[in-house]
């Protein structure tokens, strides 16, 4: 599978990373090259092997659903690059 | 006596117990090492005042006669693990600046047992490369070296693993998503160790690819990886994949008996291309081991060869999920904003400017690989590959394989720069030996072993069965004693 320019210009965006124009067909070209090496995995049977989703065969643990922490708004906003009056402050989304 | 910054943990531990030497002239000697050290760019962000407060309290402690090994044992943290109130960036712009209110649980440990930093170590931008080049701070350098030109100390724990092989710490910590730890180990002539997933706990530490992150020890021999591995783990509530398992003496388990023990040799490693001296010191081990009183029989894992390529789908799809929470408004770097710029352009122009080449690279395809349409073609197709990687060494190990023995990296250090104009896939090979443990949450340990002609270190892997890291490192002990490799870079920075 190869990837187009329109095709970066799309996962650029979904991934939130601005790209200049000018850069998008180097990227494709990029992508396409690292896309064409995980076309091996198509030489293999997969047939009826399940998808592995846990690294060792173990049960989460369980707790009780109560709060353990709280009341640290000034140290969770201590690294904001833009915090007021106890918020995250972010441009304008709504008109 | 040599400088106490060349000791071993196990050397100064008893030192300092004995009282030859105290934690303070200990630390001195290592922050005078660090500072004379800065040619490798190894340290990024010292931290000197603290580790001497640290250093005071170990020795308190220490009179007190409660010192656990780790107490007063400076060491380097990788950039990778959130330290309270110091800077801790991934190597990366778009952390910069960012301090952490909160200890990560590994350097909560080791400091609870009295372990001191000295400062924060280079490493690729988010763990992610194999040469220490996608680092923000530039590139750390390897100790070692065999004309005028600087080598790579391999990465992602490339400033780790310079900072030990140039005695500018005792011990460093590292994290191995792919080989971060053995890659950059066995480059330096040291040894590092990835423990069982689970084994050491997530918590604090900033994530690429978590069902594949594990941390763990990077030092100068076997017996300070068990030591200092017994400090770092154990169950955490905070990491819902840390495993509540009692956590052995590692180094009780050194007891240099292998005989009867079954090693494995998988065919499928000897891969084409593989260098004859690589080749050759594989053999040798095999041999030492043999010596040692163990079988060597041969072994096949034969679904090796996808390792790579189903890696480079599912580390990079959780890098996705995981990279998403830098957008310019928890932490960190945000873009300046023109005339009209709205919520998205911040997000796309603070990751831009925040997030280097080859991090936006994985991001992008792990987008990809995730999105409608390519879900089930890539990803769920990696995971099935996955899961059929560790059933073949599940296989090996049913069939009384007790350790599996192979090359840590296909080539020794290379030269900084001298990839730069390689495919992104030609630098991903460095990790074909070492990222089937973590797909399939085995342990592994590189170990140096020689020298190529040049005078470059080669190490060797071993891999263990799951949660069976004190049996492991006792093999890579025996590895260790009859290999001899006492070679030290020689001094030139």
């Amino acid at each position: 599978m190869s990837i187009d320019v329109e095709t970066a210009r799309r996962v650029a965006k979904l991934a939130r990373i601005q790209v200049d124009q000018g850069d998008l067909p180097a990227l494709a070209v990029e992508l396409s090259n690292i896309l064409g090496f995980m076309e091996q995995l198509n030489e293999v049977n997969v047939d009826g092997v399940e998808p592995m989703t846990s690294v060792t065969p173990m049960r989460l643990k369980r707790r009780k659903d109560e709060v353990t922490d709280g009341n640290i708004q000034d140290l969770v906003l201590k690294n904001a690059p833009d915090a007021r009056e106890g918020f995250f402050a972010v441009p304008k989304v709504v008109e | 006596m040599t400088n106490a910054n060349e000791l071993t943990i196990a050397a100064a531990r008893d030192a300092l117990r004995k009282g030859e030497l105290s934690a303070v002239d200990l630390t001195m000697s290592c922050l005078t090492a660090m500072d004379a050290g800065d040619a490798l760019t190894a340290y990024v962000h010292k931290t000197p005042e603290m580790a001497l407060e640290q250093a005071r309290a170990a020795d308190a402690r220490l009179k007190a006669g409660d010192a656990p090994d780790m107490c007063g044992i400076p060491l380097g943290i990788k950039d990778l693990f959130c330290t309270k109130g110091v800077e801790s960036q991934a190597a990366s712009n778009i952390l910069r600046g960012f301090k952490p209110e909160y200890e990560s649980t590994v350097t909560s440990k080791l400091f609870g047992d009295g372990a001191v930093m000295l400062g924060k170590l280079n490493m690729d931008e988010f763990a992610m490369g194999s040469s220490n080049e996608s680092s923000c701070y530039g590139p750390a350098v390897n100790p070692w070296r065999v004309d005028d030109r600087e080598l790579t100390p391999g990465g992602s724990s490339g400033g780790s693993a310079a900072a030990v092989a140039g005695d500018l710490c005792i011990a460093a910590t590292g994290t191995d998503t792919g080989g971060s730890i053995r890659q950059p180990a066995a480059f330096c002539g040291i040894v590092g160790i990835k423990p069982t997933y689970g084994r050491v706990s997530r918590w604090g530490i900033i994530a690429y690819a978590s069902s594949l992150d594990q941390a763990g020890p990077m030092t100068k021999s076997v017996r300070d990886a068990a030591i200092m591995l017994r400090s770092m783990a154990g169950h955490d509530p905070k990491d819902s994949t840390s495993a509540d398992l009692p956590v052995p003496d590692f180094e009780a388990a050194l007891t240099g008996d292998i005989r009867g023990k079954k090693i494995g040799i998988p065919r499928e490693y000897r891969v084409p291309g593989l260098r004859p001296e690589i080749d050759r010191i594989w053999t040798r081990g095999a041999e030492m081991l043999r010596d040692a009183g163990a079988e060597i029989i041969d072994v096949s894992l034969p679904h090796t060869k996808y390792a790579l390529p189903a890696y480079y789908v599912i580390a990079p799809a959780e890098a996705s999920s995981n990279l998403a929470r830098y957008d310019g408004v928890r932490y960190g770097h945000r873009a300046k904003l023109g005339a009209g710029d709205g919520i998205t352009e911040m997000y796309e122009k603070t990751r831009a400017e925040g997030f280097g080449a080859e991090v936006q690279r994985r991001i992008m395809i792990g987008t990809y690989v995730l999105s409608a349409g390519f879900y089930d073609a890539y990803y769920n197709r990696a995971r099935k590959v996955r899961a059929l990687i560790k059933r073949d060494f599940e296989q090996a190990f049913a069939a009384g394989v007790d350790a599996i023995l192979t090359p840590a990296t296909p080539t020794p250090a290379f030269g900084l720069g001298e990839m730069q104009s390689a495919d992104p896939v030609e630098m991903y090979l460095n990790d074909v030996f070492t990222v089937t443990l973590n797909l399939a949450g085995l342990p592994g340990v590189a170990v140096p072993v020689g020298l190529d002609a040049d005078g470059l270190p080669l190490g060797l892997q071993l891999i263990g069965r799951p949660w069976e890291e004190g049996d492991l490192l006792n093999h890579a002990y025996v590895l260790e004693r009859a290999a001899g490799f006492v070679a030290k870079p020689q001094k030139w920075w």
